[in-house]
């Protein structure tokens, strides 16, 4: 039965999670110096004290009993506090999303439109000037760090034309060139799967049967190769939504807005570890949905693999 | 517009008839001889500042121009070249010398072994990279050996992923099930059979991953987490650029330009050994 898939599936995705979880625990407890040491140690506190407060954080219990602990909080989305800021991580993280998600959105829409038109493009032309074309566009797409273009975009646009403001946020002006830097660099490896992805089914036998019954090519192409390949085009976009995690933190490094990734760099500069673990096991929560939302989807809208999986 | 599809397959060419690979090469070698020979091509050194000459533009007597303290941007990208080469790759060496023992392991033995590994490596793969490396580096402390560290730990588990696959297609092959009947040990069959006859894909994906880890580690220095201030690393001298990006904006489009030819060189050069290796 399907049942089982997802059951599989939620299952693999909560192995995931923990692993990420426990990682970012470990990673705490690997790091050098003691919290509660660095909380303390500028302001001069005495040894008692400093043995005080790392009771109080419950540094001194045994290892399992952390652990324990860590998971507890987590369980009740207990992200724990900034030793920086005194203030809890979840709600720091919560004042971040919404300038995080428009950038990621808005760069998914470009990166998928401009990826999935490259990607179509090449595999219906395959081994022709255009598949060259579209190719060399998506590699240039992938190569390109965020950072420069980002640069280079802003140069263009912003200092020399004036069109649009550098850096900042505040209207829908502001996230044109941040969306379209992000979506660009985005698009290059859907455009490569997604051109993969369709060669693929192009070599289907049902394919080539409707070429032989002589239906025109472009009916072939909607209805026989597009429609079956738009639940991998959806795979192929959720998988990319780590890569776009990370190129928003460098994104809105280049272009000085709020979010996610300032957070994280601050957080990793002034060693703000339950930040920093707090950013990583909600970006792996966010990822491991986001997945796990696309193979479900692809699951339902594929009657094949509906079946296999039955 | 004709509606013909084309539906034959393109054949392989070696690598030496792509002029794109070869291009990558050359640009790659370049890359690593003007880092290698820069104390040569280059006496003055990537400090030598002359604050008359600040924020020269290209051509005035200078090739690439200056930064703010007079520095030639020429310089400093030669010089540059061996944290921001040398951390990409020592990271490929990293994610190499983890992923390739785990992969070849994983899909030469099979059985338990490999569904254990494999499911731990998918587990690792399922997370976003850079935030894997952020978290490694916050683990070590800022600093370019541990953005170095992060961004190969990062790239180990695909590595793995392709060397259990290319493992898995060699060990099922005639040749090899003929030396393990003769009674050669699983050690020895490994390293002298399946290994040799692995190792073109497993060198293609390494070239990939080059591009990965060079993007992603400048990316870390671009950010303030890896190379101190001053540090001619090519991410660190972009980040140095933003300031003056209006007045000057050949300091950080060098540096940017040099990184993203040398990301593109060893996509393209990847793409290029994949192309090579296509026939089957």
């Amino acid at each position: 039965m399907i049942a089982r898939y997802v059951g599989r599936r939620l299952l693999q995705s909560a192995f995931v999670l923990w692993l990420a979880v426990t990682l970012a625990f470990l990673a705490m407890q690997l790091t050098p110096g003691d919290p509660a040491q660095a909380l303390l140690a500028a302001s001069g506190a005495t040894e008692k004290e400093i043995a005080e407060r790392r009771a109080q954080l419950g540094l001194d219990a045994p290892l399992p009993l952390q652990y324990g602990r860590y998971l507890w909080s987590l369980a009740q989305a207990d992200l724990g506090q900034s030793w920086l800021h005194g203030r809890p991580v979840g709600q720091m993280i919560l004042e971040q999303l919404p300038a995080t998600a428009e950038l990621a959105v808005s760069a998914t829409l470009v990166g998928s439109a401009l990826g999935v038109g490259l990607g179509v493009l090449a595999a219906l032309r395959r081994f022709t000037w255009l598949d060259t074309a579209a190719t060399t566009v998506a590699v240039i797409g992938l190569s390109t760090p965020t950072y420069w273009s980002g640069l280079l975009a802003i140069l263009l646009f912003s200092l020399h034309l004036g069109w649009l403001p550098p850096t900042g946020e505040g209207d829908l002006r502001h996230l044109v060139l941040p969306s379209l830097v992000l979506g660009f660099a985005l698009s290059g490896s859907i455009a490569r799967l997604v051109r993969a992805r369709i060669a693929q089914v192009m070599e289907e036998p049902f394919v080539q049967a409707a070429r032989a019954r002589g239906i025109p090519s472009w009916r072939v192409i909607l209805a026989h190769v597009l429609r079956p390949a738009l639940p991998i085009v959806l795979t192929v976009i959720a998988l990319q939504f780590g890569f776009l995690l990370g190129g928003a933190v460098i994104t809105e490094s280049v272009f000085a807005r709020r979010g996610l990734g300032k957070l994280a760099v601050e957080a990793i500069l002034w060693r703000d570890l339950p930040v920093i673990r707090g950013v990583v096991v909600f970006g792996a929560l966010a990822y491991v949905l986001v997945n796990l939302a696309a193979d479900l989807a692809q699951a339902w809208l594929t009657p094949r693999l509906r079946e296999e999986l039955a | 517009m004709s509606h013909v599809i084309e539906w034959s397959a393109r054949p392989s060419r070696p690598l030496l008839h792509q002029p794109v690979a070869l291009a990558s090469l050359a640009w790659l070698v370049l890359a690593v001889l003007g880092t290698v020979l820069s104390p040569l091509l280059a006496p003055e050194g990537p400090l030598a500042a002359d604050t008359t000459r600040s924020l020269l533009p290209p051509g005035t007597g200078s090739l690439m121009g200056t930064d703010l303290l007079g520095r030639q941007i020429s310089t400093r990208l030669l010089w540059g070249g061996r944290w921001t080469l040398g951390m990409g790759f020592l990271g490929l060496a990293i994610a190499v010398g983890l992923g390739l023992p785990t992969g070849l392991a994983a899909g030469f033995l099979g059985g338990r072994i490999e569904s254990v590994t494999m499911q731990s490596v998918d587990a690792l793969l399922a997370f976003p990279g850079l935030l894997l490396a952020m978290a490694v580096v916050a683990v070590l402390g800022p600093g370019m050996a541990s953005v170095a560290i992060a961004v190969g730990l990062a790239a180990a588990p695909a590595y793995a992923r392709v060397a259990r696959s290319a493992a898995l297609e060699v060990r099922t092959q005639p040749y090899v099930e003929a030396v393990r009947a003769l009674g050669g040990s699983a050690w020895r069959t490994l390293i002298h059979h399946v290994l040799p006859n692995a190792a073109a894909p497993l060198a293609a994906f390494a070239a990939t991953q080059l591009g990965w880890i060079l993007l992603n580690s400048a990316a870390l220095n671009f950010l303030g987490l890896g190379a101190p201030l001053g540090v001619p690393e090519w991410g660190a001298m972009l980040d140095e650029g933003q300031g003056y990006l209006r007045d000057a904006p050949w300091v950080s489009a060098f540096p940017g330009l040099a990184l993203t030819l040398t990301v593109l060189a060893a996509n393209l050069l990847g793409d290029s050994l994949q192309e090579a290796l296509q026939p089957k």
